[in-house]
């Protein structure tokens, strides 16, 4: 795992060394790899990806090494004559075979970790999570919560065409109201969406799931460490794509339960506010693009 | 202009293909600006669409003058023979891609709709009451009468009739190829003329169905994925056949002129395929839109 | 230097000026004609991407609207797919196959300019969109509803133009895959042929296969939007994601298209500059047949994240990462050629070594991406993009440029300037890594794709690629530099113009006559 990451960074600085000199030494983020995953199974996945790596970084630098040594011992400058073969059967066994193994060896770990991420089963807290052009709407289907999350004002506000506004730290990455959410529980997301294809994503946990309008789609994660994950919309969705992040805060259960409690008690008419019947909701969307004559 | 030296035939020039070229802008552009709602459009595409049609005769003609005057040779002809097999068989995969919505349709998105597979949620969440079943426009009930039903066209009826008339039309076209071979052109002309009768009868009975389900069945194009799936499957078939219908009578006209010999038929040939095609096709809808 | 067989034969064009290109039906002036058109439309879809990335070059919206900025996504990735990459293949097939399998001309010559003249009005028709209300289609290159229906005017005007490129893309396929069967020279056997004309055969038959299908799905769409039909809306029993299954069952396959006719030139260029036969000439053949099978059976690897059951994306995990096991083979074979070869480096050999290794970069980045979980991740971020413009840039493009350097001296007569082709090589590779190795950073840092703007810790790397993507750009300057030079004039290519090189068009003058084997050659 070390060594890849080793290699990477080596094999980046040879090759852009020439830019690095001309863009702007900013506080540089540099960052080569997969976030640090705050579930399990997102470990796992980093995991896996580590190991493909590796074997991708192995199989290069053998390959490579081949390549590199006959361009520089075959060279006619230097006097190399041509063999005249051109084919053996047994090379071309060996190497047909080799990856084979090769990658039956990876896909068993892979399809295990698949199995392990599509199991919905036995969620201790369900949301429902709709998208909408170009916002997130969440309800707390158990709580009878329900809100949007939009982004918030200071990224709205920098981010229109040539505001050049100061850019903060979380800038396109914040929103007005967070999904919260209790740690260490498995939450489980029932994903659709208002119009078009939107894609709820938080990179640190390791889940990406599309909200297609007229479908449900599930998918969960259980979050390790309490904080704050941000993460975007990951769908292609129209001018907005860019502009509608996803920050969720992850709380001790009973901070999370004096959320709840909060949100419940006073804030009733909003708490409640009723969802659209399901075919309202698909169809004008819809006959929205059909109805322009 | 014939090359001397090879036996095979290369044209030097030819102004159609900038023709057809320029039509199918013309007509491209006249579509779009109709369905953008341009009083136009209508006219450009007729206007492109008779461009295409000049260009058809101009560009068949060439060809039938060169054949006639002995420019080709068996080795052009293959070429000829290969191209339209080639160009059959993209026009499966045209139909494929239609057979693979309704394929898809069915057997998947309106399960799951209806809550099999992982279509619980959905179905729970957004349909509940919708139950997965076939003919369905959707939980919607999009298109269809007032109160959201339609009804479908049985198979056996004049569906069943259209199956046995292209059946048969398949058997007369085989038949006139048979003569061709034969030199027997009393029986080509009779064969030809019996298919393009029944492709037409074909036709008509296809219209009439279609008259019938748009106004008794409340049956539409845009009756739900049912409408959607029939109509377009059923839709670009009718299509074709009235394409093979005009090259049949195109055919026949070059029979009555005596054109074809046993040997050398590549138009006559090229048509056959084409009409076996449009028939594997009905018998594919017949079967999996119909039917089952 | 035979300048000899075919001297006596001068029938050049018969007609002149503009109405000679309208009308040509020979072989070479119409790979001309793809090729000059294909060179222009890599012009236009840089530019595009130029501007995809000066926008990018920081976060803040500087330079154009977010609406305008998914345009430029989307018309950049049409122009280089159906107007700049595809058209060079058959650009290149048109002018090299009749001459490697020693035909006369194509099999059907006027359908042969047909195909051509196709795609400048349905470019008119594509281009012509981005100055229409509600601007050029915005949805991406996929073309995914529902957003796809949100297209304004332009909408219709889309799909017909992609309908003619398709069917130029059909007619150009029959007319490839009739000339290859029925016009190969006698004694040129299937198993003699060139590997270029094969993988152009495999590729043509990819293209009668996947384009009718994008013609069924765009098809759809119109209907879908203009006459009510239900096929990608859930409430009337369809579904949105059905559009996706039928666009990459068309889109996967396209890909290899976009690959297959490279990996025939690079199997042409490896072993004339190695002086030695290409290794492995079977199973290269096998191989190549085994990467488009399995192309028709992989399409939903790009779609695991749009909720399918676990057992179909198991399928198509297994079924992706299989093709890394012909490809593999490719590679080793082509490694094998030139290993105790007698190696130069002449331009075209240059291209085709950076094609091996880059492109062999580009497909580990695929092989991670098969991996569902890690996909999840993956999927929609800068990593992809950073996978498929490795396999596309130094990979596809490479490849053209390596078949057109060379082949260019067999064109025009005249040797191109070889220091200038060296120039052009070494900065293009270092810039093409500069434009998108860091793209792979980005990626795992969670970047998403087709985003106008991004949160602040994307900005380094963000402008070197926008370094990089000018470096790029530029130097492609050089290359039509070289190209107009060299058309121009320049040292006498001999007939052979390499160290004995394999093949019948060796065996033509350079330039090489308006008609080549009228008279068949004996192989
Ligand atoms: C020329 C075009 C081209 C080519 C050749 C490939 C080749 C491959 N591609 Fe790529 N791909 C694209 C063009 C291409 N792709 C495009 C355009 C997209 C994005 C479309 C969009 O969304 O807009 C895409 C997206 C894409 C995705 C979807 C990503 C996502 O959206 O989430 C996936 C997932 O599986 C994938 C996989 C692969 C694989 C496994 C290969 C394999 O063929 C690669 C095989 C090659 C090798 C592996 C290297 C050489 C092999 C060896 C040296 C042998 C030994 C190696 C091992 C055993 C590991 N590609
Ligand atoms: C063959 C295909 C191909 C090729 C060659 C390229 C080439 C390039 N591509 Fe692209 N690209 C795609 C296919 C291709 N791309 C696809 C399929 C997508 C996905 C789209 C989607 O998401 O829907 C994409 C998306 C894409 C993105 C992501 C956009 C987004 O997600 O929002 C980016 C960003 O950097 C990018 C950049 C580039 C660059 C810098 C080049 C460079 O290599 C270009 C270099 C060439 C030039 C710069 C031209 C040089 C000319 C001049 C400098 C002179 C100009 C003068 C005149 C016009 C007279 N491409
Ligand atoms: Cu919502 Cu992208
Ligand atoms: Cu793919």
């Amino acid at each position: 795992m070390y060594r890849s990451k080793a290699h990477g960074r080596w094999l980046f600085i040879g090759i852009a060394a020439a830019a690095l000199a001309i863009a702007t030494p900013a506080a540089a983020d540099w960052a080569l790899d997969f976030p640090a995953s705050a579930t399990e199974l997102g470990n796992k996945v980093r995991g896996l990806h580590h190991l493909a790596l590796i074997i991708c970084v192995v199989i290069g630098i053998i390959v490579f090494g081949v390549l590199g040594y006959s361009l520089v011992k075959f060279r006619k400058s230097q006097g190399a004559q041509a063999a005249k073969f051109s084919h053996s059967t047994k090379a071309e066994i060996v190497w047909t075979v080799i990856p084979v193994l090769i990658l039956v060896g990876l896909a068993i770990p892979t399809a295990r970790v698949l199995i392990e991420m599509e199991d919905t089963q036995a969620a201790d807290l369900r949301i429902k999570v709709t998208g909408y052009q170009w916002k997130w709407r969440y309800e707390y289907l158990d709580h009878g919560i329900s809100f949007f999350s939009n982004i918030d004002d200071a990224s709205n506000a920098a981010s229109i065409l040539g505001a050049g506004l100061e850019l903060h730290e979380h800038y396109l990455r914040d929103v007005d109201k967070p999904m919260v959410v209790p740690v260490g529980k498995k939450v489980k997301l029932q994903l659709t969406s208002n119009d078009v294809i939107h894609a709820w994503w938080v990179p640190e946990f390791y889940v990406k799931r599309d909200a297609v309008p007229g479908t449900i789609n599930e998918t969960w994660f259980k979050a390790e460490k309490t904080g704050t994950y941000r993460g975007q919309c990951a769908e292609l969705c129209g001018r907005g794509h860019g502009f509608m992040p996803i920050v969720v805060e992850v709380m001790e259960q009973d901070e999370y339960d004096a959320w709840v409690a909060g949100l419940t008690a006073p804030a009733e008419p909003e708490a409640l506010e009723e969802p659209e019947a399901a075919v309202s909701q698909i169809a004008p969307a819809a006959a929205g693009g059909a109805s322009s004559r | 202009m014939a090359d001397t030296k090879s036996d095979y035939f290369v044209p030097h020039g030819s102004p159609w293909p900038i023709v057809a070229s320029v039509s199918m802008f013309v007509m491209a552009l006249g579509g779009a600006l109709w369905l953008n709602g341009s009083d136009a459009g209508r006219t450009v595409l007729l206007l492109g669409l008779a461009g295409l049609t000049f260009m058809m005769f101009g560009w068949l003609g060439t060809v039938i003058r060169e054949n006639i005057a002995g420019l080709y040779s068996g080795w052009v002809d293959r070429s000829f023979r290969q191209g339209m097999a080639w160009f059959i068989f993209s026009e499966v995969m045209f139909f494929f891609g239609f057979f693979g919505a309704l394929f898809y349709a069915r057997v998947l998105a309106v399960p799951w709709l209806g809550g099999d597979g992982i279509g619980e949620a959905t179905n729970s969440l957004l349909w509940s009451g919708f139950e997965s079943e076939w003919p369905t426009n959707g939980p919607g009930e999009i298109g269809g009468d007032a109160e959201g039903g339609f009804q479908t066209i049985g198979w056996s009826g004049l569906p069943l009739l259209n199956t046995a008339l292209l059946l048969t039309s398949s058997v007369t076209i085989t038949i006139a190829h048979h003569a061709l071979k034969n030199n027997n052109r009393r029986l080509l002309n009779i064969g030809t003329l019996l298919t393009i009768v029944l492709g037409a009868v074909f036709l008509y009975v296809q219209a009439f169905e279609y008259v019938h389900a748009y106004q008794d069945l409340d049956l539409r194009l845009s009756t739900g994925i049912y409408g959607s799936t029939f109509f377009m499957l059923t839709g670009f078939h009718g299509a074709h056949v009235t394409l093979g219908v005009i090259m049949l009578v195109v055919t026949y006209i070059r029979i009555l002129r005596g054109h074809f010999t046993p040997n050398e038929h590549f138009g006559f040939q090229a048509v056959s395929w084409y009409w076996h095609f449009v028939d594997v096709v009905w018998v594919c809808l017949f079967i999996f839109v119909y039917v089952l | 230097m035979s300048d000899t067989t075919h001297e006596e034969h001068h029938d050049g064009p018969h007609a002149s000026g503009m109405w000679r290109w309208l009308t040509t039906t020979n072989h070479k002036d119409i790979g001309t004609l793809y090729l000059v058109f294909s060179l222009i439309m890599f012009l236009v879809g840089g530019t595009m991407a130029l501007i995809i990335r000066t926008e990018l070059f920081q976060p803040g919206l500087q330079l154009v609207d977010p609406h305008f900025f998914n345009q430029m996504t989307t018309m950049h990735a049409l122009v280089m797919i159906f107007g700049a990459l595809m058209p060079a293949f058959v650009g290149l097939a048109n002018w090299q196959i009749p001459l490697m399998v020693g035909a006369p001309d194509m099999a059907l010559p006027r359908m042969n300019n047909w195909s051509f003249w196709i795609l400048p009005p349905a470019f008119l028709l594509l281009l012509g969109t981005l100055f229409m209300p509600g601007g050029a289609p915005a949805g991406g290159w996929t073309l995914y509803p529902p957003l796809i229906l949100q297209t304004g005017d332009a909408f219709p005007f889309v799909v017909f133009s992609l309908h003619m490129l398709g069917a130029s893309s059909i007619l150009g396929a029959i007319n490839i895959i009739v000339t290859i069967t029925n016009m190969r020279a006698p004694g040129m056997g299937f198993m003699k042929m060139p590997l270029f004309v094969w993988t152009w055969l495999i590729t043509a038959y990819l293209l009668i296969g996947a384009m009718p299908v994008l013609a069924g799905a765009i098809t759809m769409l119109l209907t879908d939007r203009y006459f009510d039909t239900s096929f990608f809306l859930a409430a009337g029993g369809g579904d949105p994601v059905m559009f996706q299954h039928i666009f990459w069952f068309f889109g996967h396959p396209e890909v290899y298209i976009l690959i297959l006719p490279a990996f025939g030139i690079i199997s042409q260029v490896i072993p004339t500059f190695s002086r030695k036969p290409l290794f492995g000439y079977v199973s290269m053949v096998i191989a190549t047949s085994a990467i488009a099978f399995l192309s028709y059976v992989v399409w939903a690897h790009h779609m695991f994240t749009v909720g399918m059951p676990a057992a179909g994306m198991l399928f198509f995990m297994i079924t992706t990462m299989f093709i890394a096991v012909p490809t593999g083979v490719k590679i080793f074979n082509w490694l094998a050629t030139m290993w105790r070869g007698s190696i130069s480096f002449e331009t075209p050999m240059l291209f085709a070594v950076a094609f091996v290794i880059l492109f062999t970069i580009g497909g580990f980045s695929g092989l991670m991406l098969a991996l569902v979980p890690a996909d999840i991740e993956y999927h929609d971020t800068y990593f992809v993009v950073a996978h498929f413009h490795y396999v596309l840039v130094p990979g596809a493009i490479f490849g053209v440029i390596a078949g057109v350097y060379y082949w260019l001296p067999k064109w025009t007569g005249h040797m191109y300037n070889e220091t200038l082709g060296k120039w052009h090589f070494w900065l293009s590779t270092i810039f093409v890594n500069i434009l998108f190795f860091p793209q792979h950073f980005l990626g795992l840092a969670s970047m998403p794709r087709r985003i106008p703007d991004y949160s602040v810790q994307f900005t380094e790397f963000n402008m070197i690629s926008t370094v990089g993507a000018f470096g790029f750009g530029l130097s492609q300057l050089l290359f039509v530099w070289m190209l107009v030079k060299c058309v121009k004039g320049g040292e006498k290519a001999s007939t052979e113009v390499w160290d004995d090189p394999q093949g019948l068009e060796w065996t033509v003058p350079s330039p090489a006559p308006y008609h080549t084997f009228e008279t068949a050659p004996k192989v």
